[in-house]
């Protein structure tokens, strides 16, 4: 068979989103980030609301996250993402606004603006990609690290004595009243990607519906600063990341306690 | 004609910022301006105008917040005084950087660290030098009286939008918790979604429109030829505000021999000091700064010929007088007087300071 006949468009089961623009990723081969971008672009395309919604971007690897999408975007200081998208979330009730942050971004030096933000119920979507580690500056300890981790800084492992545990952040979260829908979720299989996809679809319409926030995080690879392949890293994630992070919903109001939330008055 | 109130410096801040058509405020309480939000939260804007009011869980926070919502168009504010101000630096650098209009009110209070609650002019610097990272500059407008408190929000904004560029009033204890009396503004409505579209289509991010690119507020630029062009557009602003927008107030100059130089409420001070002065025969008078960026530098140096001294009055170990010096040149003293700590200086002090340190040395 030659190549045409197998990239035709008659054999054509998926496309790229019009929603993603044309521009080369920087992200590494092998790296989550991509893949998440994707099913941003897809749920906000299938959702229609490309002309209401506001992506803010954080400091780490997805700084350059607004380059991909076709949507509105603003970049955020390390941390203050949460902050960012409140200010436009309260001043612009009927949009749809979500942040995009890592593990440094948002368990480190954002932890304050994250649990307050996601504890006063503000309108809007987080998406919360924990690959376990700074992807950005080099590899260095992040407070998700596992124990026994090495990174950069932990070059012979995390010790719980020296550096402290990892943290569980999305836990946390899930305790906020302010949260109404708070899950984990990976996109290493095709499997995987679509459960993806329906939570992150989920949780924009929880923002749409003003149910407050909602919270999915996506446990990743950071393949290179793990120093393995990309094969390789998704099966140390799964060894490693999955029993500490374990899968699946924390938190589900629409489920089992819708009254546990009270709406934000604007 | 407006309506006419007895009122404190601080609440005139909330007052105006309602009336001018303010969409958003978000703060954190901190002595001596936590009547701003108390206020605000006492009026309940958001039932009059629809502005939203938020007590953010920091300063940092709420300097962020005034990002997001600026970055949408919105007419927004936040107030604090010195500690809270130096946690907002990381902010307002990225709003000079991404080149967001809003408005920030620092009530100083006597520094360094926790300080005091007793008003200083101690942030001069920190608010026309820099303050957070980077080569930027704050519009900075310093009220004398409670009026102007209520002037300079619709002001400070007016100037944030002309220039896309975070405006500040720099204001202290003393105007803050001061009352008078004050002709309040009319209300102006907030504008509507469909006009911030028009006006500020070309970079608000409110939503993609059909009609429009995708809008990134963003104050990252990794190819530093871009970056330094970055830079290059930021200096050509700011030079268009010494240019378009330096305003100050000459009290009793024509005659002076001696000038008196000094903002906010030193300035109501040195007043009194000029009025003292001359009635012991010493031609004095008074120049004060407005904006302290962009700086009255050309009638600082036309005076400077005028002149045989002059004497820079600020609540501070001596800031604003390098500014003095540097627009009066080297041919007369220029000297500084001031208190720290929260002390106010007295106009008999200052009328000592002047004999002593010009016309007596
Ligand atoms: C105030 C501040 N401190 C530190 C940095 C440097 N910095 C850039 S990215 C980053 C860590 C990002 O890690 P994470 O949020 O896990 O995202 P990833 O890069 O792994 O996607 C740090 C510390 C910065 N830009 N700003």
């Amino acid at each position: 068979m030659e190549l045409a006949d197998i990239i035709n468009p008659n054999n054509l089961v998926y496309e790229k989103p019009k929603l993603l623009t044309e521009n080369t990723m920087h992200y590494c081969p092998g790296c989550s980030h991509g893949v998440i971008h994707r099913l941003l672009a897809e749920v906000i395309e299938d959702m229609g609301i490309q002309d209401k919604t506001i992506g803010v971007s954080p400091v780490g690897c997805a700084v350059f996250a607004y380059n991909y999408l076709e949507i509105d975007w603003q970049e955020a200081a390390h941390g203050r993402a949460p902050a960012v998208a409140t200010g436009i979330s309260r001043t612009n009730p009927n949009k749809v606004v979500f942040t995009y942050q890592g593990d440094g971004d948002l368990a480190s030096i954002g932890t304050a603006e994250i649990m307050h933000a996601c504890n006063r119920g503000e309108n809007m979507v987080v998406i919360f990609v924990n690959n376990g580690i700074y992807g950005m500056t080099g590899g260095q300890m992040a407070p998700t690290t596992l124990l026994g981790q090495v990174t950069a800084t932990t070059p012979n492992g995390r010790d719980a004595g020296r550096n402290g545990y990892p943290l569980r952040i999305t836990e946390l979260i899930a305790q906020l009243p302010g949260t109404s829908y708070v899950t984990r979720q990976s996109v290493h299989t095709p499997a995987t990607i679509r459960k993806c996809k329906k939570a992150i679809a989920k949780a924009f319409q929880a923002a749409i519906d003003k149910k407050g926030t909602s919270f999915v995080e996506v446990v990743s690879t950071c393949n290179m600063n793990w120093k393995m392949t990309p094969v390789k890293a998704n099966e140390w994630m799964v060894e490693n990341m999955f029993p500490f992070y374990v899968p699946g919903d924390l938190k589900d109001s629409s489920k089992n306690d819708p009254e546990s939330y009270t709406p934000l008055k604007n | 004609m407006g309506e006419l109130r007895l009122m404190k410096g601080n609440e005139v801040i909330a007052e105006a910022a309602i009336r001018c058509g303010c969409d958003g405020y978000f703060g954190y309480p901190i002595t001596p301006q936590s009547e701003v939000m108390e206020t605000l939260m006492d009026r309940e804007p958001w039932n009059e105008t629809g502005m939203v009011v938020l007590q953010a869980e920091s300063e940092i926070a709420s300097i962020h917040m005034v990002h997001g919502a600026a970055g949408s168009g919105k007419k927004v504010l936040t107030s604090s005084s010195s500690p809270g101000i130096s946690l907002m630096a990381e902010g307002i650098s990225y709003l000079a950087g991404a080149e967001l209009p809003c408005l920030i009110v620092n009530v100083q209070r006597g520094g360094p660290g926790l300080g005091t609650i007793q008003p200083s002019q101690a942030d001069y610097w920190q608010s026309t030098k820099g303050g957070g990272h980077g080569d930027y500059r704050l519009i900075v407008l310093a009220p004398s009286s409670v009026q102007e408190m209520n002037d300079f929000v619709e002001l400070g904004f007016q100037l944030a939008f002309k220039y896309r560029n975070p405006a500040m009033i720099l204001t202290d204890g003393v105007i803050g918790q001061m009352m008078e009396k004050v002709v309040l503004a009319d209300y102006i409505p907030r504008l509507t979604d469909e006009e911030i579209n028009e006006k500020y289509g070309s970079w608000v991010t409110n939503g993609r429109k059909h009609n429009r690119q995708r809008n990134i507020i963003t104050s990252l630029e990794m190819d530093s030829v871009r970056m330094e062009n970055n830079n290059l557009r930021l200096q050509k602003k700011y030079a268009r505000m010494e240019e378009e927008d330096v305003l100050f107030e000459e009290i009793l100059c024509e005659d002076a021999e001696y000038l008196l130089v000094a903002f906010g409420s030193s300035a109501r001070i040195c007043q009194k000091a000029v009025d003292q002065a001359r009635e012991k025969g010493i031609k004095v008078g008074l120049l004060r700064p407005i904006t302290l960026f962009p700086f009255p530098q050309k009638p600082i140096a036309k005076l400077a010929k005028q002149v045989k001294g002059m004497l820079v009055v600020e609540m501070n170990a001596g800031q604003m007088v390098e500014d003095v010096k540097l627009a009066a040149g080297c041919a007369i003293p220029v000297v500084h007087f001031g208190r720290m700590g929260g002390i106010i200086p007295s106009p008999g002090e200052v009328v000592e300071a002047l004999e002593q340190k010009l016309i007596g040395g």
